[in-house]
C-alpha cells in the first residue's frame, strides 16, 4: 500500500516537479542573499529555517485534515517531499560547516551547524503549532455556528 | 540555461530521494529516521567530492553548480530531517530525537570533509 508510492511513476513525477520548483526558489535565494561579512551562509540558513517551518505547518495541517486520500497525498508529496525538500538542503549546510572550519573559523562553523539544527527544530515546532492553532480555531467556529 | 538545468537536476535529486526513501522504508523498519539520514550523509559525501574536484581544478564551476546546487540540494533535505526529529520528540523518544539530530549533523559534516579530502588527494 503505502510502500509502493515510490514506484508510482505519477507520484515520482509529482515529487520531481515539486523538487525542481523548490530548487529554483533555493537558487533564487542564493543569488539574493550573500554571506554575512563574518562568512555566515545566510542563504542556506534562511532556506532551511523557512522550509522547516513550512513543512511542520503543512504536515500538521494535512494530518489534522483526516485520512490521506489521493488529493492529500499529491499535496504532501508535491509540496512537502518535492517543493520543501528541494528548497531545503543538508548537503550545502554540511559543506559550509566544513569550509568554515577549514578556513580557520571553527567557532563559527560549530555555531552555524548547531544553530541551524536547533533553530530548524524550533521553527518546525512553530509550524506545527500554527497549524494546530488554525485547526482549533476552525473547529471552534464550526462548533459555535455562524456569529450572525 | 544554467538556472533551468539547476532546477531540472533538483527535480531529479528530489525524485531520487523519494525512491531511495521508499526503498529503504520497505526494507528496514527502524525507529531512527535511517532513510533520511542515509540520504543526507550520501548527498553530503557527494557534495564534498564535487567541492574537492572544483578546488583541484578538475571540475568546471558550471558543472559544480549543476551537480552541487542542483542535484545534491534537491536530493538532501533539511526540512524532513527536522520534522522527523520533532516527531520522535513528540512521541516521547527524546533519546532517539537527540541521536538523529546530532548524528545527522556530525555524520554529514564528516562525510563532506572525507569527500573533499579524498577528491583533492586523488585529483
Amino acid at each position: 500500500m503505502s510502500r509502493a508510492h515510490h514506484l508510482d511513476p505519477l507520484l515520482v513525477g509529482v515529487v520531481a516537479i515539486g523538487g525542481a520548483l523548490g530548487t529554483l526558489a533555493r537558487y533564487g535565494v542564493i543569488h539574493a542573499l550573500h554571506p554575512a561579512p563574518d562568512g555566515l551562509p545566510v542563504a542556506t540558513l534562511t532556506e532551511n529555517l523557512v522550509g522547516a517551518f513550512l513543512l511542520g505547518l503543512l504536515l500538521e495541517a494535512l494530518l489534522r485534515a483526516g485520512a490521506e486520500d489521493r488529493r492529500r497525498r499529491v499535496l504532501r508529496l508535491g509540496l512537502g517531499t518535492g517543493v520543501l525538500g528541494g528548497f531545503t538542503t543538508y548537503s550545502s549546510l554540511a559543506l559550509e560547516v566544513h569550509t568554515l572550519a577549514s578556513d580557520g573559523r571553527p567557532g563559527l562553523a560549530a555555531a552555524y551547524g548547531l544553530g541551524s539544527m536547533v533553530l530548524g527544530l524550533v521553527t518546525c515546532v512553530l509550524g506545527v503549532l500554527v497549524a494546530a492553532w488554525f485547526d482549533r480555531r476552525r473547529a471552534g467556529a464550526r462548533a459555535h455556528g455562524p456569529a450572525a | 540555461m544554467t538556472t533551468l538545468l539547476v532546477a531540472l537536476l533538483g527535480g531529479v535529486g528530489a525524485a531520487a530521494r523519494f525512491v531511495v526513501d521508499g526503498w529503504f522504508r520497505g526494507r528496514w523498519a527502524a525507529r531512527l529516521p535511517l532513510a533520511t539520514m542515509t540520504i543526507n550523509v550520501s548527498g553530503s559525501l557527494l557534495i564534498g567530492v564535487l567541492a574537492g574536484l572544483l578546488s583541484a581544478g578538475a571540475l568546471a564551476p558550471t558543472a559544480y553548480t549543476l551537480a552541487a546546487t542542483g542535484f545534491c540540494g534537491g536530493y538532501t533535505t533539511f526540512s524532513t530531517a527536522s520534522v522527523e526529529v520533532v516527531r520522535l520528540a513528540q512521541a516521547g523518544d527524546t533519546r532517539r530525537a537527540v541521536i538523529a539530530a546530532l548524528g545527522t549533523l556530525v555524520l554529514t559534516v564528516a562525510a563532506a570533509t572525507v569527500g573533499y579530502a579524498a577528491a583533492v588527494a586523488l585529483s
